[in-house]
C-alpha cells in the first residue's frame, strides 16, 4: 500500500492505502470522488477514462496510479476551469456547450473522454479540418451517435472559439 | 468523502429555459449538462463508504459437468466477505430468464457455454475480489460440444437443456430447438413454375455484440426492512423485478429498483447480467455491494447478436416481377432462450423484406447450442434477413439485366400490402420512396483524398497505415432497404404507465412525468417534457428518476419507447388536463360562458379557447390544488402467428430505411474504406429530430461494423470465445465512419400517437447489405457472409 498525492483540477490531492496495481482511473473514480472519466475498457481502447496528464492526453487506466505521482491531472470535471483560464467564459467549456448544442452527447459515457481530447486538440490546432478532427478523436470509442454529431460538436466549438478571439 | 446513491444519482431532470420545447422541436436534453461535465452518475459510479465489491467467477470450458467446487481457500482470503455458489441459493427458485426461465442464477451441475457464472464473491477491494474468485477451486467432466445445427439436432446428440417444460417444447421437432416458426402463404411451388429467373444463396452472419460502453454495474444495498434497494443500468426495471425477486426469495415490493445512468444498451441490457448476484452478496453481507464488470467480462456477461445461416430462392418473370420467395433461417441461440423465441417470429415475418410476395414458403428457427447465448441487439431478427435478401435482390437484378434499384421499387410494397403473416400494411409503407430519396443525394466526389501535397491517406481504405496512395483502389456502390416491427409483438401485452402531476410551483404551473421508462442514451427523457409541454401548455416540466414506484415502462427496445411510453406519457397529460379544465370551470365557469361551451386547450401557462382567448391563468387554475394521474396506456393488440401456418395480424407497426453506400476497396489487401453511408427513412413524425438524426446515424454506423469489422470469434473446436476485448473485438472509430447525409419522411401513421413510427431500428438494418453491396460493386466477388473481412477480398480465403 502507498500514498499517492496529485493535483487534479488545479487541487492538490492526496489518496492513501493505495495499492499498487490501481490505476490513475481507479483512485479518481473510486478514492478520490471524481468518477467524470469513465471506465468502459480499462484496456486503453476506448478512450473513455481520457485525462491530461502534465497537459498531455493519456488513457487514464493505462496510468499506474504511482507514475500520477506529484504531477498534474486535469479531468472532465475540470474543464470548465481549464478552460476559464484560456476565456473566461461561463460555467461550460466551449467544448462542452457544443457537444450539447450539436447533439453529440447520447447515453454519454464517452463524452467526458471525447471532451478531454477535443478539447486538446482544439487548443493545439484552433482551425481543424475534418480529417485532423477524426485523427485526434480516433481513438475514443462512442456506440450511439455515429459520430456525425460529434464533428458537428467540434465544428461548432471550434467556429465560435475564432469567433471569440 | 461519501457519495449516497440516494443523493448523488439518478439524478433529478429539470428542463425549461433552454428551449420553448413542445413536440417537433429539436429540445436539447435535459441531462446534456449533466453528461458533459462528468456528474452524471452511472450505474458504475454508485459509491457508498460501507461498500463491498462483487467479483463472478466464470466456467473456463463450454459444457461439462461441475465434478465439485472448492471454496475453501477463497473464503480463507483476508479482506473476503463471503462466497457463494448455487448450493447458497435462499430459495428453491434458481434460474431465471426473459421468457423461458432456463439459466441458472449460479451453475448447477454442469455449464453450458464459456463464461457461465459458477460462484460469486464480495471482498473489500474489487482486486482481492478477483484474486479470492481465482482460488475457487471447480473440477469440470468435459461434454460433448453442440455448436451448429448438425451437432443440435443429431440422432444421438446429447440436450443442451433436458426435460424441457416451456411453452415451445411441444412443437419444436428437436428439444435442441427453442422455436420455430413457418409460414406459408399461396404456393410458392406453383408459383416458382411461372418464373423466368430463379436464384439462390446461402448466407453467413456473424455474432456482433452490442457493445455499449457502459460496463454492466450496479450497486445493491440491504435495507432496514429485509429487502434491498438496487441502482442500476437495465433496459426494464420491471422485467429484471419479476425475475430477481423470486430468486431472493423477497416480495416484489421489497426489492427496491432505482435506474442509474446508463451508458447504451442496444438490447444487451434487456436480460439479467449482475443484478440478483449483487443483491445476494448485499443480503448474505448485511453490506452494499458494487459490481462493475471489466470488458472483458462484459463480453460474457450479456447476450450477443444470433449468428445465421440463411437459405434463400427467389424467383421472378421477364419483367421483373418476383414470382415466390422460399428461405430458412437457421439463428444460433447459444446455451439459454434470453430472447431467441421473439427472434425467430421477426425473421420468418419479415424475411420477405419490403416487398411484395404473394407466395412463400419459410422457416425459421433458434438452436440451443453451448456456443455464448444470444438474444436482444437493435434490429433482431430482421437484421440477419435483411442481410441476406438485400443480395437476392441484387442477384435477381444482375440475372434479368435490370438496375438494382429499379428492380427493388418495381417490386417494393406499399399501403396496404399483405405480409407474408396475412397481416395488411395499414399505414404508409414508402419503399419506392425512400429509395428514390436515397438515390437522388449528391454522390460524394471521386478521388476525394487527392490534395496539392499528394494523398491525404486518412481518406483512403488503411488509413494512417499508410498502406496506399490510391493504388489498386476502386469504388462501389450498392442499395438496400429493410422494414422492421415496432414494439413487442405476437400478442404480447405491450403496455406502459406514466404518472403526471400539475401544480403551481414557486409560482409558476409546472409538470412532473414520472415513468419507469430506461433513458440508455435514446433521448426519451427529452421528449416526455416535449409531450408534456404540449399537452399542458406549461414551460416547467420535471422528470423523475426512474424507478419501481411506478408502474411498468415496459423495455426500451423495439422501437417503441417513444410510442409506448411517449403514448402514455400524452394519454396521462390528456387526462390531468381534464381535470385541470375541470377545477378550472368549478373555479371561474361562471365567469365566462366560453367554459362550458367551447374546446379548451392548455398553452403559455393558460386556458385558452380555440380562437385563442384567454380564460384563465394555469396559477389561478391550479391555486391550492395539484393534479395527479397514473395511468397504463396501450397500443393496438397483436396476436400470435399460428404455429403451422405463421399468419396472424402479428404486429403494431412497421417501419421502413433505405441506404445507399458508397465504398472505396484497396483490392490489394482487402481494405475497405466506406465513403458515405446515406439513408432516408420515414418517421412518421419526427418529436425531435435531432434526436432522430441521432438515432439513424448512429443505428447505421453498427450496420457499417457489422459489414466490415464487428464479429465475435468462436472456436468450433471449444465454443470458447477468441476475441473478448476491444482490441479484438473492432468497433467503428470516426475514422472509420464516413459521413451520413439522412432524408427523413413524415408521412403519419394514423394509429400512432401524433403519427409516430419507431425509429431507433430501421437504420441498423439496411446499412450493412448496403455496405456489401457496394463492396461486391466494387469487386465483383459475391460475398455471402458478413463482416467481409481482407481475406475474402484478396481471394486467400
Amino acid at each position: 500500500m502507498m500514498r499517492v498525492n496529485v493535483t487534479v483540477n488545479g487541487r492538490p490531492q492526496q489518496a492513501d492505502d493505495v495499492w499498487e496495481g490501481e490505476s490513475l482511473l481507479y483512485v479518481l473514480r473510486e478514492r478520490l470522488g471524481l468518477p467524470g472519466s469513465k471506465n468502459a475498457c480499462e484496456q486503453g481502447e476506448c478512450g473513455s477514462c481520457t485525462v491530461r496528464l502534465d497537459g498531455v492526453p493519456v488513457c487514464s487506466c493505462l496510468v499506474a496510479a504511482g507514475q500520477a505521482e506529484g504531477r498534474e491531472v486535469v479531468t472532465v470535471e475540470g474543464l470548465a476551469q481549464l478552460a476559464g483560464r484560456r476565456t473566461e467564459d461561463g460555467e461550460l467549456a466551449p467544448v462542452q456547450q457544443a457537444f450539447i448544442d450539436a447533439g453529440a452527447v447520447q447515453c454519454g459515457f464517452c463524452t467526458p473522454g471525447l471532451l478531454v481530447a477535443a478539447d486538446e486538440m482544439l487548443e493545439r490546432n484552433p482551425n481543424p479540418s475534418d480529417e485532423d478532427i477524426r485523427e485526434a478523436l480516433s481513438g475514443n470509442l462512442c456506440r450511439c451517435t455515429g459520430y456525425e454529431k460529434i464533428m458537428d460538436a467540434v465544428r461548432l466549438a471550434a467556429a465560435r472559439q475564432q469567433e471569440a478571439v | 468523502m461519501t457519495r449516497m446513491p440516494s443523493d448523488k444519482a439518478p439524478t433529478t431532470i429539470t428542463q425549461g429555459s433552454r428551449a420553448e420545447g413542445g413536440i417537433g422541436e429539436s429540445t436539447l436534453r435535459p441531462d446534456g449538462t449533466l453528461k458533459v461535465t462528468g456528474e452524471f452518475a452511472y450505474s458504475s459510479d454508485m459509491w457508498h463508504e460501507d461498500m463491498l465489491w462483487g467479483q463472478i467467477l466464470r466456467s473456463t470450458v463450454a459444457h461439462a459437468e461441475i465434478v465439485s467446487i472448492d471454496t475453501g481457500e477463497a473464503l480463507a482470503t483476508p479482506g473476503v466477505h463471503a462466497v457463494m455458489t448455487y448450493d447458497d441459493l435462499p430459495t428453491e427458485v434458481r434460474h431465471y430468464g426473459l421468457e423461458i426461465r432456463d439459466t441458472p442464477v449460479l451453475a448447477h451441475g454442469k455449464v453450458r457455454h464459456h463464461g457461465e457464472p459458477v460462484a460469486i464473491v464480495a471482498a473489500d477491494h474489487p482486486e482481492t475480489a478477483r484474486r479470492a474468485a481465482a482460488k475457487i477451486r471447480v473440477e469440470y467432466r468435459e461434454l460433448p460440444l453442440i455448436t451448429d445445427e448438425a451437432s443440435a439436432t443429431a440422432p444421438d446428440a446429447v440436450l443442451v437443456h433436458e426435460n424441457r417444460h416451456d411453452h415451445h417444447a411441444g412443437h419444436v421437432p428437436h428439444p435442441n430447438i427453442v422455436h420455430r416458426q413457418p409460414i406459408v402463404r399461396g404456393d410458392a411451388a406453383a408459383a416458382a413454375r411461372r418464373a423466368d429467373v430463379i436464384v439462390t444463396g446461402d448466407y453467413t452472419f456473424g455474432m456482433q455484440d452490442q457493445a455499449f460502453l457502459g460496463p454492466e454495474s450496479g450497486l445493491a444495498v440491504p435495507e432496514e426492512d429485509g429487502g434491498v434497494h438496487l441502482y442500476i443500468a437495465t433496459q426494464w426495471l420491471h422485467s429484471d423485478l419479476r425475475q430477481m425477486a423470486p430468486v431472493l426469495g423477497l416480495p416484489e415490493d421489497k426489492v427496491r429498483m432505482t435506474l442509474s445512468g446508463v451508458g447504451g444498451a442496444f438490447g444487451g441490457r434487456e436480460d439479467l447480467s449482475m443484478q440478483i448476484h449483487a443483491c445476494l452478496l448485499a443480503l448474505r453481507t448485511g453490506r452494499p455491494v458494487k459490481i462493475v464488470y471489466n470488458r472483458f467480462e462484459s463480453f460474457f456477461g450479456h447476450v450477443h447478436r444470433h449468428p445465421a445461416t440463411l437459405h434463400y430462392e427467389h424467383g421472378a418473370t421477364r419483367d421483373g416481377k418476383l414470382t415466390h420467395m422460399k428461405c430458412r433461417i437457421v439463428l444460433d441461440g447459444g446455451a439459454y432462450a434470453s430472447a431467441s423465441p421473439a427472434v425467430v417470429g421477426n425473421a420468418a415475418s419479415l424475411s420477405a423484406g419490403p416487398y411484395v410476395i404473394d407466395d412463400v414458403d419459410i422457416e425459421a428457427l433458434a438452436l440451443y447450442t453451448n456456443n455464448p447465448p444470444c438474444g436482444a441487439m437493435r434490429g433482431f431478427g430482421a437484421v440477419q434477413a435483411c442481410f441476406a435478401y438485400e443480395a437476392q435482390m441484387d442477384k435477381l437484378a444482375r440475372e434479368l439485366g435490370l438496375d438494382p434499384v429499379e428492380f427493388r421499387q418495381l417490386n417494393a410494397m406499399e399501403q396496404g400490402t399483405l405480409m407474408p403473416t396475412g397481416q395488411p400494411v395499414d399505414s404508409p409503407a414508402p419503399v419506392a420512396e425512400l429509395l428514390r430519396r436515397v438515390k437522388a443525394m449528391p454522390m460524394p466526389p471521386e478521388r476525394q483524398w487527392e490534395s496539392s501535397e499528394g494523398a491525404d491517406v486518412r481518406q483512403l481504405p488503411g488509413g494512417l497505415s499508410n498502406t496506399t496512395h490510391g493504388e489498386d483502389v476502386v469504388r462501389g456502390v450498392g442499395y438496400a432497404v429493410g422494414i422492421k416491427n415496432v414494439g413487442f409483438s405476437e400478442g404480447f401485452d405491450d403496455y406502459s404507465t406514466a404518472r403526471v402531476r400539475m401544480e403551481v410551483v414557486g409560482g409558476e404551473p409546472v409538470a412532473t412525468v414520472h415513468t419507469a421508462m430506461a433513458e440508455v442514451g435514446q433521448g426519451g427523457v427529452t421528449v416526455h417534457a416535449q409531450i408534456a409541454r404540449t399537452e399542458l401548455g406549461v414551460a416547467q416540466v420535471t422528470i423523475r428518476p426512474a424507478d419501481t414506484q411506478v408502474g411498468s415502462a415496459g423495455s426500451t427496445s423495439a422501437s417503441r419507447q417513444t410510442y409506448v411510453t411517449g403514448g402514455a406519457v400524452k394519454n396521462a397529460c390528456e387526462l390531468v388536463r381534464e381535470r385541470v379544465l375541470e377545477i378550472g370551470r368549478r373555479k371561474f365557469g361562471s365567469y365566462h360562458p366560453a367554459w362550458a361551451t367551447a374546446e379548451l386547450r392548455l398553452e403559455g401557462g393558460k386556458v385558452v379557447t380555440d380562437g385563442g382567448e384567454v380564460l384563465a391563468d394555469l396559477v389561478d387554475v391550479l391555486e391550492g390544488e395539484a393534479v395527479e394521474v397514473e395511468q397504463e396506456w396501450r397500443h393496438r393488440p397483436t396476436e400470435p402467428f399460428d404455429l403451422r401456418t405463421g399468419q396472424g395480424n402479428g404486429h403494431v407497426q412497421y417501419s421502413f430505411a433505405a441506404h445507399r453506400a458508397v465504398v472505396e476497396v484497396d483490392t490489394a489487401l482487402g481494405l475497405v474504406k466506406v465513403i458515405e453511408l446515406a439513408c432516408a427513412q420515414d418517421v412518421g413524425k419526427a418529436l425531435n429530430p435531432l434526436s432522430v438524426l441521432g438515432q439513424i446515424q448512429g443505428g447505421t454506423v453498427q450496420g457499417l461494423g457489422m459489414a466490415v469489422m464487428e464479429e465475435i470469434v468462436v472456436d468450433p473446436a471449444t465454443a470458447k470465445v477468441n476475441n473478448p476485448s476491444f482490441t479484438d473485438y473492432l468497433i467503428p472509430t470516426i475514422l472509420d465512419t464516413p459521413t451520413i447525409p439522412v432524408d427523413v419522411l413524415e408521412l403519419a401513421d394514423d394509429h400512432a400517437p401524433y403519427g409516430l413510427r419507431g425509429v431507433g431500428e430501421a437504420p441498423t438494418l439496411s446499412s450493412t447489405p448496403a455496405v456489401l453491396a457496394a463492396i461486391r460493386d466494387a469487386t465483383g466477388l459475391e460475398l455471402n457472409r458478413t463482416p467481409v473481412r481482407p481475406e475474402h477480398l484478396t481471394g486467400t480465403v
